[in-house]
């Protein structure tokens, strides 16, 4: 049976035989604590950056190659060093707006230890010459706001926050933002627009990057926050210590979500770049496969906007360059599996009815498209759709993202792999990301749909619809 | 009187001060109002825009945006459902048909007692604990119909009130800054020099 160790103050979260860099202290009920942060080793890490010169601090980042977490994939350390030299201020803003459907990782962060996340926006703040931090948090979290929050209180009070920090010349104010339910807003240059206290609506690019232009169009960094969890430890370890674990090009940690149709559904902190797929939903000190040792049917690599793969796909690693040839990406940590009893139409449907929902409608591909694609989507699966909706699914498909979309390779059906990325009429990823389902279902179990449909407008097909029985599962 | 209250109205000015844009203030400042009435009130959003300097359809613009904020009255307890890809694959179907069972309301209705609201929300973050809920944004994990069927017999008995706090109240604890440790805002176009802990470009060392 499954191995690895559970807390019942950390929900969800399985410790393992294996190195965790931003997890380590969740074995203690109390890790949210300063004393328990304190006696952990907490703060070493900014100690350790306030002893180099700041330019120092960055290399060390940047020599970590710490890969952004939040979904991009994108290294922090060159992130940072895109912003013009000599301007100021600067800022920093906190990505906490998880809200990637199957993402569960940075929630965890926040509630379980919030001063690890405050020490790594410290050590930003000094690596880049900044003293704004706004540390926005996702307005359904109201745990994470409350523990955020009182960390804060905590550390401003020992002198880790605000002026003249450990005597030292840095200075920096970290302020508690929240917001009000909007998953657009995990777009970065939403999330500054929402910060300005306007409508979260992603901002046209170029600029493509916040750092030349972003808060109040002043330079800055918007990191995710398990990607600035990670800054305490490579600074108390040093960079070559992170390297020494995962691979050359996606080294260190990262957390992971397996939710869905697994014995274990849970939250894993991985090696980076070398584990793959199979061993995170199959292996003991995972997910230890399959519920009621069903197969396999399908599973979402990367949270909700990633393109699905098939057990086909079982071996590849976490590495970005491999899983983006295969026709998907690593996003946000989200694995969702589906088992052989889940109705595949249906099933997208919930995707794609969460991205119709989330639309900002700004752009009208994504705003008319995403719930057009529900729309049709839902008469398949209500057994009212014809032939001519499948063909109008992937036309509504192609006005948001022309040309190839990338999906799977299949042996059963025949079928290479088309690669990421997709092209896109929208300002952002989210009318890609109602498409998504609807692609990656059609065409890797097309008899699905081809089961459910009428062949011309008259008729109907019906079949009961559940997305699939809840019995078996986890306890 | 759904304006802020005297000391909503001092929390609000402390909350603005901590911007170098009153603007940023807002989503705080809707969520206060939400705190102090359970939703957001017209007059509150034209106070809100008294202390932020921006006209009321500015804020009605921006409130409007987002999922959390009511503009009228709803239950005290808000029960939203998850019903994204891990929990719908889990029962969260069956749990969503069971709330409006028992509570006689579709999603998106009130109970007539004015006690519950029921929605059908979109991913919670919290899919390995599917299917999940939460009671005014308080979470409920591996959720069964017969414990939701407790849970609104626990919520109508009036045995969570410690627990749950009204809708409209999020961490109960707010964030204090000293005042003899505030560094505070800068306003974008205030400065241009870098801050004393970073050395001249010519001394540095990459």
């Amino acid at each position: 049976m499954t191995t690895g160790t559970t807390y019942p103050w950390a929900v969800g979260y399985v410790a393992g035989d294996r190195p965790q860099i931003v997890t380590d202290r969740f074995q203690y009920e109390d890790s949210y604590t300063l004393a328990r942060y304190e006696a952990t080793g907490g703060y070493d890490g900014l100690k350790a950056a306030l002893a180099k010169a700041p330019s120092e601090v960055h290399d060390d980042v940047r020599g970590a190659t710490v890969l952004g977490r939040g979904g991009a994939g994108f290294p922090a350390g060159i992130k940072w060093g895109l912003m013009p030299e000599g301007v100021y201020p600067r800022y920093l803003v906190v990505n906490g707006d998880e809200s990637e459907p199957g993402t569960y990782k940075d929630r965890l962060l926040m509630e379980r230890d919030p001063h690890q996340l405050i020490e790594g926006c410290l050590i930003a703040a000094y690596a880049v010459g900044l003293s704004q931090v706004f540390l926005y948090i996702r307005g359904e979290m109201a745990l994470a706001q409350e523990r955020v929050g009182v960390a804060l209180n905590e550390a401003y009070a020992a002198g880790y926050v605000g002026k003249n920090i450990l005597g030292s010349d840095l200075s920096v104010d970290i302020v508690l933002h929240w917001g009000a339910g909007a998953y657009v807003v995990g777009e970065e240059t939403a999330l500054i627009e929402s910060l300005e206290g306007k409508r979260g609506e992603p901002r046209l690019k170029p600029p493509y990057f916040p750092a030349a232009i972003g808060l109040y169009g002043k330079p800055t960094i918007v990191n995710n926050v398990e990607t600035l969890s990670n800054l305490p430890w490579i600074l108390r370890n040093g960079p070559e210590a992170y390297g020494e674990i995962g691979t050359e090009t996606s080294p260190g940690t990262r957390m992971l979500a397996v939710s869905g149709h697994v014995k274990r559904p849970g939250v894993f902190e991985i090696i980076n770049g070398s584990t793959t797929f199979r061993d995170v939903i199959y292996g003991e000190e995972f997910a230890g496969g399959i519920r009621d040792d069903n197969d396999l049917k399908a599973f979402v690599p990367g949270g909700g906007s990633a393109p699905w793969f098939l057990p086909d796909q079982l071996d590849l690693p976490f590495e970005g360059r491999p899983v983006g040839a295969a026709g998907s990406m690593l996003g946000s940590g989200a694995i969702m599996v589906m088992d052989s009893t889940t109705d595949i139409p249906a099933a997208a449907l919930t995707l794609t009815r969460f991205y119709a929902h989330e639309s900002c409608g700004q752009c009208t591909p994504c705003r008319e498209g995403a719930s057009w694609l529900e729309r049709i989507l839902r008469r398949v699966v209500d057994g009212e759709g014809t032939r001519r909706d499948l063909a109008m699914l992937v036309e509504a498909g192609s006005t948001i993202c022309p040309g190839d979309f990338p999906h799977a390779a299949s042996e059963r059906l025949g079928l290479e792999a088309s690669p990421f990325p997709y092209k896109m009429t929208t300002i952002c990823f989210v009318g890609p990301s109602a498409y998504a389902p609807v692609h990656s279902a059609l065409t890797l179990f097309p008899e699905e749909f081809a089961d459910r449909v009428a062949p011309n407008g008259d008729g109907h097909a019906p079949i009961p619809v559940t997305v699939t029985s809840s019995a078996g599962g986890a306890s | 009187m759904s304006r802020l209250n005297d000391a909503n109205l001092s929390l609000a000015r402390e909350i603005i001060a901590r911007y170098p844009r009153p603007r940023s203030a807002m989503i705080p400042l809707l969520h206060l109002s939400q705190e102090q009435n359970g939703y957001v009130t017209e007059e509150a959003m034209a106070h809100i825009a008294e202390l932020v300097d921006v006209t009321s359809a500015e804020v009605y613009g921006t409130a409007t945006f987002y999922e959390m904020f009511k503009f009228h009255p709803v239950g005290r307890y808000v029960v939203n459902i998850c019903g994204t890809l891990s929990c719908a694959l889990l029962g969260a179907g069956e749990l969503i048909h069971r709330a409006e069972e028992t509570l006689g309301v579709r999603a998106g209705g009130t109970t007539d007692d004015g006690l519950i609201t029921l929605e059908q929300a979109e991913c919670q973050a919290a899919c390995t604990e599917a299917p999940c809920l939460q009671v005014n944004y308080r979470f409920r994990y591996r959720v069964t119909p017969d414990e939701l069927d407790q849970l609104i017999a626990d919520l109508r008995a009036g045995s969570l009130t410690d627990e749950i706090p009204p809708h409209g109240t999020l961490a109960r604890t707010r964030q204090q800054i000293p005042a003899d440790r505030w560094v505070r805002p800068v306003a974008p176009e205030e400065t241009t020099a870098a801050p004393a802990w970073m050395p001249a470009p010519e001394e540095t060392s990459s």
